[in-house]
């Protein structure tokens, strides 16, 4: 054990250069698409692949977010656990994002249509739906929050897995044909929770 | 017959993207294509850097001798640029844009286009020829997608009927079916399930015989007065102007005239969301989606969005509606 002093500082690094890691890497396309769009540099009609981007980029964001606990446990690197909570509220960021581009850009703020979208389209309100639970997520993120809300925070943040679980099943539904890549993200979306079983299990119970 | 020269100035108001806007977007996309953490990887449809460059290799375009459209309808045009990099074309890829990156090399020269099954006088013609004798005009059509989008397009070509009546179809001819080009070499989504989007290639259709010799339904071989793109269905495609965008089927090779309705690729893959009628109705929404509306792919930057009611037939009721009276559209979409 005499490494492990120096390990520890070591791997204390290491998780901040990934948390910095975590921000740069999700706050810059998010930067890029906004000085593009200034620039009017997305030409063509970028609507849908815009709103197709920030959807991908959501589901991947919350794959990520899944990674994180199991991969902290087997390499036994329990300072990966702190890029959780960036990692969550970024879910939300882009959540939100692709959300207002659809809202704003696609419907055109029509509240009428995007009344009865929201209502009619089982797949827009299961994505909806993900972005509320993500909402609620993102407001109770705080340290102080999650003390003073103790087991019930525990709660709460484990409808992250049921927001994945939507997430996917929003892209299926949404995809006009082909459905090689929903399944793709699909199948690792379960693959995720497979290998967090046991914490899901104990999520699952808790309701008891 | 009036043969004019295509002149630019028909064409109103300042309707391009700037060049550069459009061209761009590519190395923007392509930045995007770094971020989280590499997790973001590429789709397919993000990983071409044709537009990397300041000039893309466009196939090149030849203009056309066509007859303006006289009036012109009072729509505001789609710039050519949008109708050029915002196309279905499954054999290409399923992104918006991978038509216009991965079909440049199309080799639409010679081409030719096989009539057949229910006629008197089946033959197979030279498109090229085609296009320099049969006399063009323009048409300046709607164009809905059954996506809720939708753009005002110039055409250039000819009407479907008068074409057809040149090799005499016999009164068993009820439909007439479409087939694109099957060529998987040169078309990565036939190669390719996944980049082909699922569907069933070679991609077809079909028009019930009234709708095909509806004088509202043309082949077009050219928009804004120059030949087709690649990406928009060159050389020859189907226009018609009150169905849904994938009825217009693209880079056709053969047009059979038949006794049955035949199979067409959207409804053969979804039956329950395409049908084979495929007329623009506010009133039928999409499974999943409502088709009341449709987001108007105008002039203008990405903010300049806008939304506008669906007319039914796409507004080409006045014209079309009889040829579907009494039928239930609901059941008949």
């Amino acid at each position: 054990m005499s490494g492990a002093t120096h390990g520890a500082s070591w791997r204390k690094l290491l998780a901040i250069v990934l948390q910095v890691g975590v921000h740069v890497g999700a706050l810059l396309p998010v930067l890029w698409l906004f000085v593009a769009i200034n620039r009017g540099d997305l030409g063509g009609d970028p609507v849908k692949e815009l709103i197709h981007y920030l959807g991908m980029g959501t589901i991947r964001l919350l794959l990520l977010t899944l990674l994180i606990s199991p991969l902290a446990r087997v390499l036994h690197f329990g300072q990966l656990n702190r890029l959780r909570r960036p990692l969550g509220l970024w879910c939300f960021v882009w959540a939100s994002l692709h959300f207002s581009a659809w809202l704003g850009l696609d419907l055109a703020l029509d509240w009428s249509l995007i009344g009865s979208e929201l209502v009619q389209r089982t797949y827009i309100l299961l994505g909806f739906s993900a972005w509320l639970i993500l909402f609620a997520l993102a407001v109770t993120s705080l340290p102080a929050l999650m003390r003073k809300m103790g087991k019930q925070w525990k709660k709460l943040h484990g409808l992250l897995y049921l927001v994945v679980l939507l997430a996917c099943w929003h892209f299926w539904w949404s995809v006009k044909s082909g459905w090689i890549e929903p399944a793709i993200y699909t199948a690792l979306a379960l693959l995720l929770l497979w290998w967090r079983r046991q914490a899901v299990l104990r999520w699952l119970k808790s309701f008891r | 017959m009036l043969i004019k020269s295509p002149s630019r100035h028909t064409l109103t108001e300042a309707q391009t993207t700037p060049e550069s806007a459009y061209v761009s977007r590519r190395q923007v996309i392509a930045g995007l294509g770094a971020g989280i953490g590499g997790l973001l990887l590429a789709r397919n449809s993000y990983g071409l850097d044709l537009f990397g460059s300041d000039t893309p290799k466009a196939a090149p375009r030849k203009p056309l001798d066509f007859a303006p459209q006289k009036p012109a309808p009072a729509l505001t045009l789609t710039p050519e640029a949008k109708v050029m990099n915002h196309n279905n074309f499954y054999e290409f890829g399923t992104g918006k844009t991978d038509p216009a990156e991965n079909s440049q090399g199309l080799k639409t020269e010679p081409w030719t286009l096989t009539v057949e099954g229910e006629v008197e006088k089946p033959a197979t013609v030279d498109v090229w020829k085609l296009m320099s004798e049969i006399g063009l005009e323009e048409r300046i059509y709607r164009m809905r997608c059954v996506e809720a989008w939708s753009m005002v397009i110039p055409w250039v070509g000819f009407e479907l009927g008068k074409f057809l009546t040149r090799f005499a179809p016999t009164s068993r001819a009820k439909y007439v079916a479409f087939q694109t080009l099957y060529d998987p070499e040169q078309m990565p989504g036939q190669r390719n399930r996944y980049v082909g989007g699922g569907v069933d290639y070679p991609y077809v259709e079909g028009l019930r015989m009234d709708e095909a010799m509806h004088p509202l339904t043309i082949l077009s071989v050219g928009l804004y007065g120059k030949t087709l793109p690649p990406q928009n269905g060159a050389p020859i495609r189907l226009v018609v102007p009150w169905k849904y965008g994938f009825k217009g089927i693209k880079s056709i090779v053969k047009i059979r005239l038949v006794e049955k309705m035949p199979p067409t690729s959207w409804n053969k893959m979804l039956p329950q969301e395409y049908g084979f009628y495929a007329n623009v109705n506010p009133a039928v929404d999409h499974p999943r989606w409502s088709q009341a509306s449709e987001r108007f792919i105008g002039p203008g930057g990405l903010f300049a969005v806008k939304r506008q009611d669906t007319l039914p037939f796409n507004g080409y009721g006045e014209e079309v509606a009889s040829l579907y009276s009494g039928m239930d559209l609901k059941k008949f979409y």
